[in-house]
């Protein structure tokens, strides 16, 4: 996964929250983002379904939905707006079969 | 009662919420986000120990007193957090959010959906730390993290100076300003541009802090390159005299301006029309922000034009609807809103002028640049599009031919950029990418149920 990408400057006073991405367990706080949480672990969200260049977001605000993940089974999410949880199984490649909407 | 929809609770969304609030109306306020704020008065998550007084330096006052305002109104009102529109059809809103899809009908709606960041493609932007503009910022408010630890802000654009001030006010290190446009443009429209006097000082101010923190700044100079191989290294660009300068870094802040997001105004009916200084296809609105029938368009998605022009658009906006509606007028001060408004809307040019579009370094891009993110489609293959015998070759033809634009992000980003390559960096008129129903995707589960 590489160093961090991001560099966190104010921590959260909130409990500790523990989930996973692609099987790795993952600490961060309630209130943090998965993209920050992924992004502050490592250096990339995902790679991209094309080429397999690494890709890490871009907009930050929902917008360009460059940051999706899995969440369990079924699941698509948007990284920079959904919130970490205990337990969540994060993946980031489609859990097969993927079903695009 | 008489239902009013508000989408966005920005400064824009809250100011029209707020002259809604004496009146004889239901009104349902409906953001994305989890919290009231939109993009200027972004708050950060709860629980996390972020000192927004030193982040906002003068500007904490406005911040403080916009969120006590919009506390007390999302109490009183019935305020949906988390809550995507995602589309407008048969008079009614349609939502998603976690518990679910739904139409809500509507009498009268405002959107106030603000904008996002205007992107010119470069080689490398797709890095793992090239990120928006407004997502650098976005982040820092949002969840007290920096975008790297050495980081470039880069392009053009009046938020350029701001965020990077932001930043190395909390202590991140920034490695340079690169902005796009020459420092003599910037000049010329100083005349233009003191029409807002207090936007102007705050830009000056950004710019003396960063110069006193050491920031070297680079104006006139062309973003080249984003280089790295797993993710970025460096920033190059190619400075006014004409040499070539890399600035090794961690992290880039890249935009170039704001584009509003006007896809649910398109889809309620409001026209679009291109604008030539701007070049962007914009809503028409008339001056108090009517858009159509029971239509009304207040903030960035209408205009872009900033906070303080956000929030008296806002609140024009809902007199012209209470006026429309036959409704007792609320008490805004509509001569006093209309003359600060054209005051701040009145320079255009200036803008434009101060913060370049540079549109013909669409031209100049090479082949294999990534145009389109989502999909990975490369300027040469809409080139190739291009070359395609077609009656009229828009925007909207070579998206179906190249899939430039068909991608998950509908084209917000490739848009101006394809835009231009389709005009062929002419300055004519350009043509646009039409908006489309889910305006963003929506959870697979709710597609089924959603279907428009
Ligand atoms: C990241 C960023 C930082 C900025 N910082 C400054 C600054 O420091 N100073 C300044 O003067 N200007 C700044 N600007 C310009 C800024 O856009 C305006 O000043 C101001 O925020 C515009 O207010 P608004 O209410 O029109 O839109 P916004 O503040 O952008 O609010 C729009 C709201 O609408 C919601 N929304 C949009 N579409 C939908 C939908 N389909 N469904 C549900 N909700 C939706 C969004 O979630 C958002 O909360 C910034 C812009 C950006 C993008
Ligand atoms: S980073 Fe753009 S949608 Fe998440």
């Amino acid at each position: 996964m590489g160093s961090p990408l991001l560099l966190r400057i104010a921590s959260f006073e909130t409990k500790q929250v523990r989930f996973t991405c692609d099987g790795r367990p993952i600490a961060a706080r309630q209130g943090e983002s998965l993209l920050a949480a992924l992004l502050s672990a490592g250096d990339h969200l995902r790679r991209h379904e094309g080429n397999g260049e690494p890709r890490a977001g871009f907009c930050l605000m929902g917008a360009c939905q460059d940051c999706w993940v899995w969440i369990g089974p079924d699941r698509r999410a948007r990284a920079c707006t959904t919130p970490v949880a205990d337990g969540l199984q994060v993946s980031t490649i489609p859990p097969a079969p993927a079903g695009f909407a | 009662m008489t239902r009013i929809v508000i989408v966005g609770a920005g400064p824009a969304g809250i100011a029209a919420a707020d002259a809604l609030s004496a009146a004889p109306v239901e009104v349902t306020l409906i953001d994305e986000a989890a919290r009231p704020g939109g993009q200027l008065y972004r708050s950060p998550a709860p629980g996390l120990k972020l000192d927004m007084s030193r982040l906002l330096g003068s500007s904490h006052g406005a911040y403080a007193a916009f969120h006590d305002k919009a506390a007390g109104l999302c109490r009183r009102l019935d305020y949906r957090p988390g809550t995507l529109v995602w589309s407008i059809h048969g008079g009614a809103v349609h939502l998603a959010s976690a518990s679910g899809a739904a139409a809500l009908p509507y009498d009268a709606l405002i959107l106030a959906t603000g904008a996002t960041d205007r992107i010119m493609p470069a080689p490398g932007w797709t890095l793992p730390g090239v990120f928006t503009l407004g997502g650098a910022q976005a982040l820092l408010k949002d969840q007290g993290v920096a975008i790297g630890r050495r980081v470039v802000f880069c392009g053009s654009s009046p938020l350029l100076y701001l965020a990077a001030s932001q930043y190395l006010r909390m202590g991140v290190k920034v490695a340079a300003v690169i902005d796009s446009t020459p420092f003599a443009a910037k000049l010329r429209a100083l005349p233009d541009m003191a029409r807002a006097p207090a936007t102007l000082a705050a830009g000056l101010r950004a710019m003396a802090e960063l110069r006193l923190g050491g920031v070297p700044i680079h104006q006139g100079a062309r973003i080249e390159r984003f280089e790295g191989e797993e993710r970025l290294a460096a920033v190059q660009c190619r400075a006014g005299a004409g040499q070539l300068v890399r600035i090794a870094c961690d992290a880039a802040a890249y935009g170039h301006g704001l584009r509003p997001e006007a896809q649910l105004a398109e889809l309620a009916g409001c026209e679009l029309r291109y604008d030539p200084v701007q070049r962007l296809h914009l809503p028409v609105i008339d001056g108090d922000g009517r858009a159509g029938e029971r239509l009304y368009i207040a903030g960035d998605g209408g205009h872009i034009g900033g906070g303080q022009a956000a929030s008296l658009s806002g609140a024009l906006a809902a007199a012209a609807l209470l006026d429309d509606l036959g409704l007792p007028a609320s008490d805004v001060d509509r001569a006093g809103s209309r003359r600060s408004l054209a005051r701040l809307r009145g320079f255009p040019n200036g803008i434009a002028a101060a913060f370049r579009w540079p549109r013909e370094q669409v031209v100049a891009l090479a082949d294999d640049t990534i145009l389109c993110r989502c999909e990975n489609i490369r300027v040469g293959e809409v080139r190739a599009a291009l070359r395609q015998p077609m009656a009229s070759p828009d925007a909207n033809r070579i998206k179906a031919v190249s899939r430039c634009g068909m991608g998950r992000c509908q084209g917000r980003f490739c848009g101006p950029a394809l835009a231009e390559l389709v005009g062929a960096g002419h300055a004519g008129e350009l043509d646009r990418l039409r908006a489309q129903a889910p305006i963003k995707p929506l959870p697979i589960a709710l597609a089924g149920e959603a279907a428009p």
